[in-house]
């Protein structure tokens, strides 16, 4: 089922504020090999926080999460993300384009703070890989 | 400038692991019957697995830098085998810094000596 493209230019419900705890970062550093002893975070984490904007639009679309292969992901920094943050993540599809059955949705995300100041912008492309793909 | 390049190593255990930290729990990185059925040649590894990867490289290159982004396209899948583990290679190329001194950092990521990663980057301001 191809998606969409009345999906360009809307903006799904922000995420619930996500809460960065020490611990976390330390599973998640330690889940890629590395540690963390506090300061900023791996600058992949707040991908944590932007699954969850992905899920919610997955859902949202119903498009089910194994017929997506992530195609392109980058992350802005305004300044680094810390133990303490509370973060928010807010998803807009930019583009949708249909390549070989495929449908390839392109999405920004602002990532902002407890002061709702912008931290980050990711942006993300999403490969919903077709049935005859 | 080249930088020091890094390997790294990952096991369907690591994919375990970091399905659980972050939260993506697509079957495509855990089941090889889930990931054949929509066309992959087996379980791969999250793309942002090897993300991270990089951005472990980048931080080790300026491990008092601020990384000012991170970003690159999946163009290939890390195929991890049920058994052993799979290697991932970094490259970086410092390109010099802009007038705001952050640097540009091109980055290589292989696995299997292919470019899994499509124009891998990161700007990093350096310690002052």
């Amino acid at each position: 089922m191809p998606v969409d493209d009345g999906l360009v230019g809307r903006s799904f419900p922000p995420t619930a504020a996500y809460e960065v705890t020490t611990e976390h970062v330390r599973t998640f550093a330690a889940a890629t090999g590395g540690r963390y002893d506090g300061g900023p975070v791996p600058p992949t984490y707040p991908i944590v926080l932007l699954f969850r904007a992905m899920q919610d639009f997955l859902d949202a679309e119903q498009l089910p999460l194994h017929r997506i292969v992530h195609g392109e992901q980058r992350f802005a920094y305004q300044r680094p993300v810390v133990d303490g943050d509370v973060l928010t993540a807010t998803l807009t599809v930019s583009s949708v384009r249909s390549i070989g059955g495929n449908d390839v949705i392109a999405t920004t995300s602002e990532i902002t703070d407890a002061d709702d100041r912008l931290v980050c912008i990711a942006n993300a492309t999403l490969v919903h890989r077709g049935e005859d793909a | 400038m080249n930088l020091q390049p890094q390997t790294f190593t990952l096991t369907r255990a690591d994919l375990v692991a970091y399905a659980e930290a972050s939260g993506d729990h697509n079957p495509i990185h855990q089941d090889d019957e889930v990931a054949r059925s929509v066309g992959l040649p087996g379980v791969i590894a999250h793309g942002m697995y090897t993300l991270a990867l990089a951005g472990r490289a980048v931080t080790s290159w300026y491990p008092d830098g601020e990384v000012v982004s991170l970003g690159a396209k999946f163009v290939a899948p890390v195929v991890v085998p049920p058994e052993g583990e799979v290697e991932v290679e970094v490259f970086g190329e410092e390109k010099g810094a802009d007038d705001d001194g952050l640097l540009t950092v091109a980055l290589t990521v292989l696995s299997g000596g292919s470019k899994v990663l499509g124009v891998p980057k990161a700007v990093v301001r350096p310690a002052p």
